[in-house]
């Protein structure tokens, strides 16, 4: 018997065992089914807790509670929601935009690249929201700006990685048919790296815009303007009003999902346009 | 006039820790419309040999003429066609764009480009598939998409990398046949690198037989061709065809049990050189 | 060690690109006008006062002096003592946030149930500020008791840097446990190893690289926590806290703010470095990683 052939029957028995274990938690409806069956197991199981153990509002309040406090201050809760969210738009935008550029420098001009490479490696790892108590002292405490530069920052960093790697990404065949055909550099980067690029590019915004979002509240703990949902959580919190802090907790979830599913489809629309799968 | 001169081209790739003699002082001639295929074990410097021909690399030494003209010329004016093992299409163009691609670049209308590229496409048979993406097909319809790319510009020369290399063996031997189909339509001289006898044999007119470390030309074996009237399908079953493959497995092999017992003898055990025996088969 | 001089150079440019943004700081501070550069009401660039830019040696220079008149601790001294507290906060967080992670992709891998339950949750945690929990998770502190064990503000802290480091560690070891190729499975099964075994001899090396990316990510996380959380306990010893306290200061003070700031920066630092030191010692399970 051949190589080949004992390898294809070892793989068919395989195969069919498989098949043949295969579980009900396999199946199709359990992918759905299961996440919303803990989801609500979770919630049962937080607003009996509450009430059986008789736990503490400061340590978890009921869930009935922060629902009822997002029901009566839900006014309130659009506006800090609004400011928070135009912060994290401004800042992404700003951010990706800048990122898009430098890496576009980058990948054509050496020294470029070998200048930015250590600090974005080092701001990678680095708490950017330190820097909003200095922001503040720069640009006055009345001013948007300093939370909207700790997200541009924040943001910065994931766009410009992706997009790099996209621009590098361009596959030696496609430069060799480039040569080949005698196109120019910027022919060869206008018809096959920057096409290339373009889903790296969203699927760099969709990893920094939750990061957009976490900042921009975060960065509200460190002062500033009162505006958001960073310091209503904070100042909720400080008066011991905490169904109302989770509330606002709640409403910066919203946000972080609205963020993450408009990203998260523009980039299987990019990807799509390029037919290119994004893993 | 010739399609390919090289002359004496030695090919040196510095690494960080030595340099490797790719190609070490290779002649060979292609005459117009003739079909030359480049075979040998991996190592022996027929993608390199077929690289500078493209001026895709440049020789350490040595000289290459296209058509005449020195290999960087003969690039920038478009003197031959290009394929690849990979089919290198660009995902996001359909299957028409990426055969205009070579056009656009050139500055052809927009009328004129699609006219020749629905031909194209008609010629390498995925008439039907012109709206599709590269990822809506199959690797021997891709691979037909870079061979009509290839055509594009009705080049006088091809030149083709392992195209077939990545295909199995039924889809392999049908775009073998419509390769000839096409190169007799055409009329062009085509180099062909490949590392299998049969394709080799099949589809060329001489078969240049090479070896590794440093890469050198060992034989060049003449093809046995039926009449251009004949189904060149018939070929596959003839007597000149087992012929010619004894030739050319003949002059591969000598150098390969040639390099075993060098091994041997050089002190190599002799597991190992049974290793290499099997590696370079 | 000996670095290589590919090394070498990247340390160099690194340095030259830290050096670039003091030059950019001083020409603007040089060139900008007082009151910033705005457009209508929004300013788009800082005011250039000594006050809003300090000198880059100021700055400097400050973190030499005395942190307050009342006593002659250095601003250094001072910058150093809170991040060394920070670190040992953040790593207790992260050790804690990685374990719990581990153990629940080995769950997930192990049970598909669990899998697919808990993972549709974790990759939605990913993406809502859980951060904002932080006042919240401080309020435990001072207050919360069981028996003899009493819950402190550190580890309010602790908690909020554990369950950052936790999500990227659990996500990350699961991909690494699912990576062994089709081939490698088949020839476990095919020699009757179980799922032990398996997970011990394949899946485990296997996954070391995606756990190393994953620990790159959970000690930034975890880092950022402990800073941001410091701030909302506002309990005193940590980095955050002393961000803080010098940037208030920043009105009659303004160079002082930012030797905190950059205590904050050598500290992910050096967490990143940490890592990289156990990406060194595992380097034979990282031979597959492109370089």
């Amino acid at each position: 018997m051949t190589d080949t052939a004992t390898r294809q029957i070892a793989l068919g028995q395989a195969g069919g065992r498989r098949a043949a274990r295969r579980h009900w938690s396999g199946q199709g409806w359990v992918r759905v089914a299961a996440p919303l069956a803990l989801g609500a197991a979770a919630l049962g199981v937080w607003e009996a807790a509450v009430h059986l153990l008789d736990i503490q509002p400061y340590l978890l309040p009921a869930p009935s509670a922060i629902l009822d406090q997002l029901v009566s201050a839900i006014g309130g809760i659009a506006q800090a929601t609004i400011a928070t969210g135009t912060n994290a738009l401004i800042g992404l935008l700003l951010g990706a935009a800048v990122a898009v550029v430098i890496a576009a420098l980058a990948s054509r001009v050496r020294w470029i690249d070998q200048l930015v490479a250590p600090l974005v490696a080092a701001i990678a790892v680095v708490p950017i929201v330190a820097l909003a108590p200095v922001l503040q002292t720069m640009y006055g405490a009345t001013s948007e700006m300093p939370r909207i530069l700790v997200v541009a920052i924040a943001s910065f960093v994931p766009v410009f990685i992706t997009t790099l790697r996209g621009l590098r990404q361009v596959r030696p065949v496609h430069l060799d048919l480039m040569r080949a055909y005698g196109a120019s550099g910027w022919q060869a980067t206008r018809i096959v790296t920057l096409p290339g690029a373009v889903p790296y590019v969203f699927g760099g915004l969709t990893i920094a815009s939750s990061i957009a979002v976490i900042s921009a509240v975060v960065a509200e703990y460190f002062g500033g303007l009162q505006n958001g949902l960073g310091s209503r959580i904070a100042s909720a919190a400080a008066q011991s009003g905490y169904p109302r802090a989770w509330a606002y907790v709640v409403a910066s979830i919203v946000l972080g999902l609205v963020f993450y599913g408009v990203t998260l489809l523009a980039e299987r629309l990019a990807s799509r346009w390029a037919h290119i799968p994004i893993t | 006039m010739s399609a390919v001169e090289v002359e004496a081209v030695t090919k040196v790739f510095e690494t960080r820790t030595d340099s490797v003699r790719a190609l070490d002082e290779v002649s060979l001639t292609v005459a117009d419309g003739e079909f030359v295929a480049l075979i040998g074990p991996s190592g022996c410097g027929k993608s390199t040999l077929m690289r500078l021909i493209a001026d895709l690399d440049e020789p350490s030494a040595g000289e290459v003429r296209v058509f005449g003209m020195p290999a960087r010329q003969a690039r920038l004016e478009r003197a031959y066609g290009i394929a690849f093992q990979q089919a290198g299409l660009l995902p996001w163009r359909t299957v028409r764009a990426n055969v205009e691609l070579p056009l656009e670049l050139h500055g052809a209308s927009a009328a004129a480009r699609r006219a020749r590229a629905d031909e194209l496409v008609e010629l390498v048979g995925l008439g039907d598939f012109a709206d599709h993406h590269p990822d809506q097909l199959s690797g021997g319809m891709q691979q037909r998409v870079a061979i009509a790319r290839s055509l594009a510009e009705h080049p006088r020369l091809l030149l083709m990398d392992e195209p077939f290399g990545a295909l199995d063996e039924m889809t392999r031997e049908r775009l073998q046949g419509e390769l000839l189909r096409i190169r007799t339509e055409t009329g062009a001289a085509v180099v062909f690198v490949t590392h299998s006898i049969p394709e080799a044999v099949f589809l060329a007119d001489r078969v240049v037989v090479m070896s590794p470390r440093p890469g050198r030309i060992t034989e060049i074996v003449d093809i046995d061709r039926p009449d251009a009237s004949a189904d060149p399908e018939s070929m596959r079953e003839s007597d000149a065809f087992f012929r010619s493959v004894t030739a050319v497995r003949e002059a591969l092999h000598g150098r390969d049990t040639a390099a075993e017992r060098g091994a041997t003898a050089s002190g190599a055990t002799a597991p190992e050189a049974a290793a290499r025996g099997v590696e370079t088969r | 060690m000996r670095l290589s001089s590919r090394q070498t150079r990247a340390i160099g440019f690194g340095a030259l690109g830290v050096l670039s943004l003091a030059v950019l700081w001083e020409g603007y501070k040089l060139l900008g006008p007082a009151e910033g550069i705005s457009i209508g009401e929004t300013v788009l660039l800082p005011r250039t006062t000594e006050l809003a830019m300090p000198h880059v040696w100021d700055s400097v220079a400050r973190a030499f002096q005395p942190a307050s008149s009342a006593s002659d601790e250095l601003v250094i001294v001072a910058v150093a003592q809170a991040a060394a507290s920070t670190l040992g906060i953040a790593g207790v967080g992260m050790l804690l946030g990685a374990v719990v992670g581990v153990l629940l992709a080995l769950l997930m891998q192990r049970f598909l149930l669990a899998d697919r339950a808990v993972l549709p949750w974790l990759i939605l945690s990913q993406t809502v500020p859980l951060i904002a929990l932080a006042p919240l998770v401080v309020a435990w502190g001072g207050r919360l008791q069981l028996g003899p064990f009493e819950w402190e503000r550190w580890m309010s802290v602790a908690v909020i840097a554990s369950y950052l480091a936790f999500f990227p560690v659990a996500i990350g070891t699961l991909r690494g446990l699912r990576s062994p190729e089709q081939a490698h499975l088949d020839l476990f099964r095919a020699q009757g190893a179980g799922w032990w075994k398996t997970l011990r001899y394949l899946r485990l090396p296997a996954a070391v690289p995606h756990l190393l990316a994953a620990l790159r990510l959970g000690t930034a996380t975890a880092i950022i926590g402990t800073v941001v959380a410091e701030v909302s306990t506002g309990a005193r010893g940590g980095i955050g806290r002393l961000i803080v306290e010098y940037a208030q200061s920043g009105s009659s003070d303004p160079a002082k703010a930012w030797a905190p700031i950059a205590g904050a920066v050598v500290l992910g630092l050096v967490a990143a470095g940490a890592v990289a030191l156990a990406g060194l010692l595992l380097h034979n399970y990282r031979r597959a990683e492109a370089r």
